[in-house]
């Protein structure tokens, strides 16, 4: 007994011990369910019963409906990731350069959206950009005599919706990554571009984005695979029904077809799809930019 | 006289996005005060009529709230047990990484980088079915046990663990202390800011969490609140009453919590929004 108590906490055997809880979950909620969900991408399964059907399922995701599910997807990643590394970039170099009074509060404010969860930044901006006439942002359009829209039934206006949303939560917490990278700028560098008389647009250039670019990586990083996987910014809006599909993404259309209506081989076939997608986008920048980004933080 | 200028617009430049960023969560609190008539016809907004204001909306939510308090106690519950236990796990896994040469490590370690990479929600549909064969819909081990270990978490820990000298280790070897011991009397503490910084994070992932508790707990009496407020939009009858004063009961208290531990919620927030 006082053998095996030894044992238990020798060196050798702490180790798996200390790592045991990972190894476990992750064979059975991570190995285990990929290889069920590969297996189920082949075949049509019926509440009771599964049979195989080869290539069936990718076969019916070359629709209309899925495809406009990826175009949406990738329609709300490219701008999402592109306001959310510029208009971040662009506050973190004022507050951390320009701003002197009032910097904590001001960049506490800008960072407050975060902890709004998206269900309820949604029930806000659901209000805000009410269809009514009085809505509040029908009412200023109203001041510069645009007619008043009706958000959540067009694509534009949709898919700005749930832009905005996603760069409402995240514009605070990625001004915060960036004044990081900023901190780790030399002033040195500043200074001797002073003395070389350069002005503040050929110093950013020139040496506050090269410096930033670590952290820019790993932004982009963080918010492409965000944008792929977007569920709760369109569910917020739609419940998982827009008019025309406006505002269908890969993963709504997983969630729909899978747990709606009970398809798990057609879903699980869109699902691979999407991890296929954001391999390819991770590899990309594994081979450009090195480990995730990540060592560099 | 340029610098004041560009100083100028700086400010205002910085000072807009503070109030774009604060407007709505400030709206939403302010209606929740404001009687539901107004609220119908002209959805939020910052008209303040401080002798219409009422406490009717909070008063619903006891009176004729459904099931809201129950949604807020599941929240709780699972907020109360999975963060500790999702702390606890995945700072000893971090720390086996980190301390110990074993045979395996490096494939733990490539695996916990895998599943960071792989978004976990690929794997919804056989996770549910999963769940379901395993009869835990409906159950918050169902909505916990999935997630328990945190990848992201774990690598977190790993990282920081590196950062410690070992000599402390060694030298609680030498006094006679076992591996457990180490870690839960030694090394614990001295991770503080890392477990604060993960406590936020995972608190935050647990309070927010959306679609694995909408597929998991199917019952309304069982609904987590983020779940339950979504349901409340429905296209027949919107409680908007409950809409608003429940989405602000949500936020009022982490926004509370927020201004007593910023620091940690930004080094939680920023340590990688990665979802844990």
């Amino acid at each position: 007994m006082r053998k095996s108590v030894q044992l238990f906490s020798s060196k050798k055997v702490a180790p798996y011990v200390f790592t045991a809880p990972f190894v476990i979950t992750f064979i059975v909620f991570f190995l285990y369910p990929t290889i069920s969900t590969i297996i189920m991408s082949f075949q049509r399964i019926v509440p009771g019963e599964a049979k195989f059907v080869g290539f069936e399922n990718y076969r019916i995701l070359f629709d209309k409906t899925f495809y406009k599910a990826v175009s949406n997807t990738v329609v709300f990643t490219f701008w999402s990731v592109f306001i959310l590394v510029t208009l971040p970039i662009l506050l973190s170099v004022l507050v951390n350069y320009s701003i002197t009074k009032f910097k904590n509060p001001l960049k506490m404010f800008i960072f407050l959206p975060a902890v709004v969860s998206t269900v309820v930044g949604g029930v806000i901006f659901r209000q805000i950009f009410g269809e009514l006439d009085t809505s509040f942002m029908n009412s200023i359009l109203s001041k510069f005599s645009i007619p008043p829209q009706q958000w959540t039934m067009k694509s534009s206006t949709g898919m700005l919706l749930m832009v905005l949303l996603a760069v409402w939560r995240w514009t605070g917490v990625n001004m915060l990554y960036f004044m990081a990278g900023l901190q780790n700028i030399p002033n040195e560098l500043y200074e001797s571009a002073d003395i070389d008389g350069a002005n503040w647009p050929h110093k950013f250039l020139h040496i506050t984005l090269p410096s930033l670019q670590p952290v820019i990586v790993f932004v982009v990083l963080i918010s492409v695979s965000a944008g792929l996987k977007m569920f709760e910014e369109s569910y917020v809006f739609w419940q998982g029904s827009s008019p025309m599909n406006i505002g269908l993404t890969i993963l709504g259309y997983i969630y729909r077809e899978g747990i709606s209506f009970g398809n798990l081989g057609l879903g699980s076939a869109a699902g691979l799809i999407l991890l296929m997608m954001i391999l390819i986008v991770s590899v990309i920048q594994l081979k450009y930019f090195g480990l995730l980004g990540k060592e560099e933080q | 006289m340029g610098r004041t200028v560009a100083r100028f617009f700086s400010y205002l430049f910085v000072i807009s996005a503070a109030i774009i960023a604060i407007f709505p969560i400030f709206a939403l609190i302010l209606a929740s005060f404001k009687p539901m008539t107004e609220l119908l016809q002209y959805g939020l907004n910052l008209k303040l009529q401080p002798d219409k204001l009422t406490l009717d909306n909070y008063i619903s939510i006891f009176t004729g709230g459904g099931n809201y308090l129950l949604w807020y106690k599941n929240s709780l519950i699972v907020l109360l047990i999975a963060t500790p236990i999702s702390l606890l796990l995945s700072s000893m896994v971090g720390y086996g990484i980190a301390i110990y040469q074993f045979k395996g490590r490096n494939l733990i370690f490539l695996l916990v980088i895998l599943i960071l990479v792989i978004p976990i929600e690929i794997l919804l549909l056989p996770l549910y079915r999963l769940i379901s064969r395993m009869k835990l819909m409906n159950t918050y081990a169902g909505l916990i046990l999935p997630f328990l270990v945190s990848p992201f978490a774990v690598f977190f820990f790993r990282q920081y663990v590196v950062g410690i000298p070992d000599s402390l280790v060694d030298a609680a070897r030498i006094d006679g202390c076992t591996e457990y011991r180490i870690f839960f009397q030694i090394m614990s503490p001295v991770m503080l800011p890392a477990y604060g910084a993960m406590a936020v994070l995972l608190a935050m992932n647990n309070w927010n969490s959306f679609i694995w508790p909408l597929i998991v707990m199917q019952s309304n009496a069982r609904f987590t609140l983020p779940v339950g407020i979504v349901s409340l939009n429905s296209p027949y009858s919107t409680n908007y009453k409950l809409m608003i004063s429940g989405s602000a009961l949500t936020v009022i208290p982490i926004i509370i919590i927020f201004f007593f531990f910023q620091k940690y919620f930004i080094a939680g927030l920023t340590s990688g929004s990665i979802k844990g």
